[in-house]
């Protein structure tokens, strides 16, 4: 039934529960699919058998009665989570030959919950990067293109494989992990929607750490309740994860029906950045007049600290960064390349391992880490972004949600912005404030650049208030009506 | 800004061995970044705690038992080298 790639997580629950297709059907149509989107280069590695395997697991026990939540649904994983048994890379070559002997708190979930997993998806190099081009694997391409412009675009990073999966319509649901914008960020260039969580709110326990204190997993998907579907499948409290937080997690999908009728919804007039193109603007006033229209208030809020937050971000990111990957040493798994001494195989192991990106993160990381710089930088990066998380604290006891552009620019033809690294991190200006204040965002589609791609808008929510952020993406998405097909697409016209 | 020798010591405390043709290029790029970072500088910190986590967790205590282990093979099974149940490195002592 190839008729279902293109369907959404909810057409194809009904589907399986009414007995129109199975598991193994949407298994082997999205095998075929992910055949069929390999000129995307989405996948690192693709799992067939283990999808056959998980789905006729799915198929008998609906048979039983016992249907779970995503049960039967195919989905895409981003080859940052450790997956018993099937390799996992994070892009890099320091992870060269490891194949995870357990399986991460998040993906157990997802298993456990029926999901059938169609592959591993691709990413920056240690998710360092907002597109995808850092990977060792190659770039992937975006699934949508400028018009009358053939040239490749970046998908955005850095869960660059799993919105480009996503929006081809390979899978409905992928996992990403966002640390700075890693969902949000590439589910605005790809056209779909991407969920980061509360910090704490999904198990960070086998996710290959980049920046813990920042670090979270999340879905994209194409609608905002499929979104809320798989967040119900992998939140909630691990006590392998010191910093999960024991907490029920609510039903989301209930959360939807909520509307966004009485809530009070801020624009922060310091994300109007200079530079930020008209279409941008517009589109960020067409987001809350159409927030007004279903019935919320829109108010100016104050983020005082906002122009600050990149760059504390690229003090705190790198620190914890280098610090995480300390363990890629040559002695325990992954890449090792023999040297005289321990020091001496340090050194060519993590030379040979990493590439730029990761290392000139790792190099400033060390750096702003080390005696004689400690206090004037990261310090100092600690003590802003206590300021950053202040100014949403002062603006939540005002409105319930706060309301951006997702990015400053639409997505851009791979090979720009690679000259100049700090231009690469202007990606993130307008995700990495929440992410400092380890707040839940979520990123919707809402329509098309002048130049061809989409452009998402960003609602920001207060701690643990997925539902409300929930239910402001589903009236911005009701209202946008984001229906256009990309350039490139799997599902049959 | 860092000049060549400040980048050397950086790459040696990272553990990362940088080609001397990569040196130079290097050392722009994170000079760049640094230069970039100096904004902070701007920021009155008078009296602010510096904020290590995103959510206010304490540290959870539990009972001091071995939950975990027990399978030393599985832990061995992705080493690039191993000899009689133990990862192997370099010789260190003569």
């Amino acid at each position: 039934m190839t008729g279902l790639v293109g369907a959404t997580v909810a057409e194809m629950r009904a589907a399986l529960a009414a007995g129109e297709t199975s598991a193994l059907e949407l298994a082997e149509a999205h095998i075929a699919a992910a055949e069929a989107a390999a000129p995307l280069n989405g996948y690192i590695t693709v799992t067939p058998e283990a999808a056959r395997r998980q789905a006729a697991a799915s198929d008998a026990r609906r048979a039983r009665g016992e249907a779970r939540v995503l049960d039967g649904i195919p989905v895409a994983v981003k080859d940052l989570f450790c997956t018993e048994g099937v390799r996992t890379t994070a892009a890099s070559r320091s992870l060269e030959g490891f194949v995870p002997p357990y399986e991460s708190a998040v993906t157990e979930k997802l298993f456990a919950a029926g999901a059938v997993m169609c592959g591993k998806a691709n990413l920056d190099e240690f998710a360092m990067g907002s597109s995808t081009v850092t990977s060792r694997f190659g770039v992937t391409h975006n699934p949508w293109r400028r018009r009358g412009d053939d040239r490749p675009l970046v998908p955005g990073g850095s869960s660059g494989g799993s919105a480009a999966l996503v929006a081809a319509r390979a899978v409905p649901l992928a996992l990403g992990t966002d640390t700075g914008g890693s969902i949000r960020q590439p589910a605005a260039f790809c056209g779909v929607v991407g969920l980061k969580p509360t910090y704490g709110r999904c198990s960070r326990w086998g996710i290959v750490a980049f920046a813990s204190s920042l670090d979270q997993a999340g879905p994209i998907a194409r609608t905002v309740r499929d979104a809320a579907l798989a967040l119900g499948a992998i939140a909630g409290y691990d006590p392998r994860d010191s910093t999960s937080a024991n907490r029920p997690a609510p039903d989301y999908e209930t959360a939807l029906a909520g509307g966004a009728r009485g809530l009070k919804i801020g624009v922060p007039g310091e994300y109007r950045i200079d530079g930020m193109p008209d279409e941008i603007e517009a589109l960020w006033a067409r987001g809350a007049a159409w927030l007004r229209e279903a019935g919320a208030e829109i108010r100016e809020v104050a983020l005082p600290h906002t122009e600050y937050a990149l760059p504390t971000y690229y003090v705190i990111a790198p620190a914890e960064a280098s610090s995480n990957l300390a363990r890629y040493d040559g002695v325990r798994y992954g890449l090792r390349v023999p040297g005289g001494d321990p020091i001496d195989q340090y050194e060519r192991t993590r030379g040979a391992g990493f590439g730029a990106e990761a290392r000139r993160r790792i190099a400033i990381g060390a750096y702003v880490l080390s005696a004689g710089y400690y206090d004037a930088y990261y310090l100092r990066a600690q003590r802003v972004r206590a300021l950053v998380a202040r100014d949403f604290a002062r603006a939540f006891k005002d409105v319930d949600l706060i309301l951006t552009p997702t990015c400053p620019f639409a997505a851009f033809p791979v090979g720009e912005r690679m000259d100049d690294p700090v231009a690469m991190y202007l990606n993130d200006v307008f995700t990495v404030p929440s992410s400092l204040a380890g707040l839940p965002a979520i990123s919707v589609p809402a329509g098309l650049s002048e130049s061809g791609p989409p452009l998402g808008l960003q609602l920001i929510g207060r701690p643990f208030d997925e539902e409300t952020v929930l239910r402001g993406a589903a009236a911005l998405e009701a209202a946008a009506e984001f229906r256009e097909p990309p350039y490139f697409s799997v599902a049959a016209p | 800004m860092l000049d060549e020798t400040a980048v050397r010591r950086i790459a040696q405390l990272a553990r990362i061995r940088v080609p001397d043709d990569e040196i130079e290029r290097l050392s722009g790029e994170l000079s760049g970044i640094l230069g970039w970072i100096e904004k902070l500088r701007e920021v009155d910190i008078e009296g602010v705690e510096p904020m290590t986590g995103a959510v206010d967790t304490g540290l959870r205590e539990r009972p001091d038992a071995v939950t975990d282990g027990g399978y030393a093979e599985r832990i061995l099974a992705n080493a690039p080298e191993t000899a009689g149940g133990h990862f192997v490195v370099p010789r260190v002592v003569e």
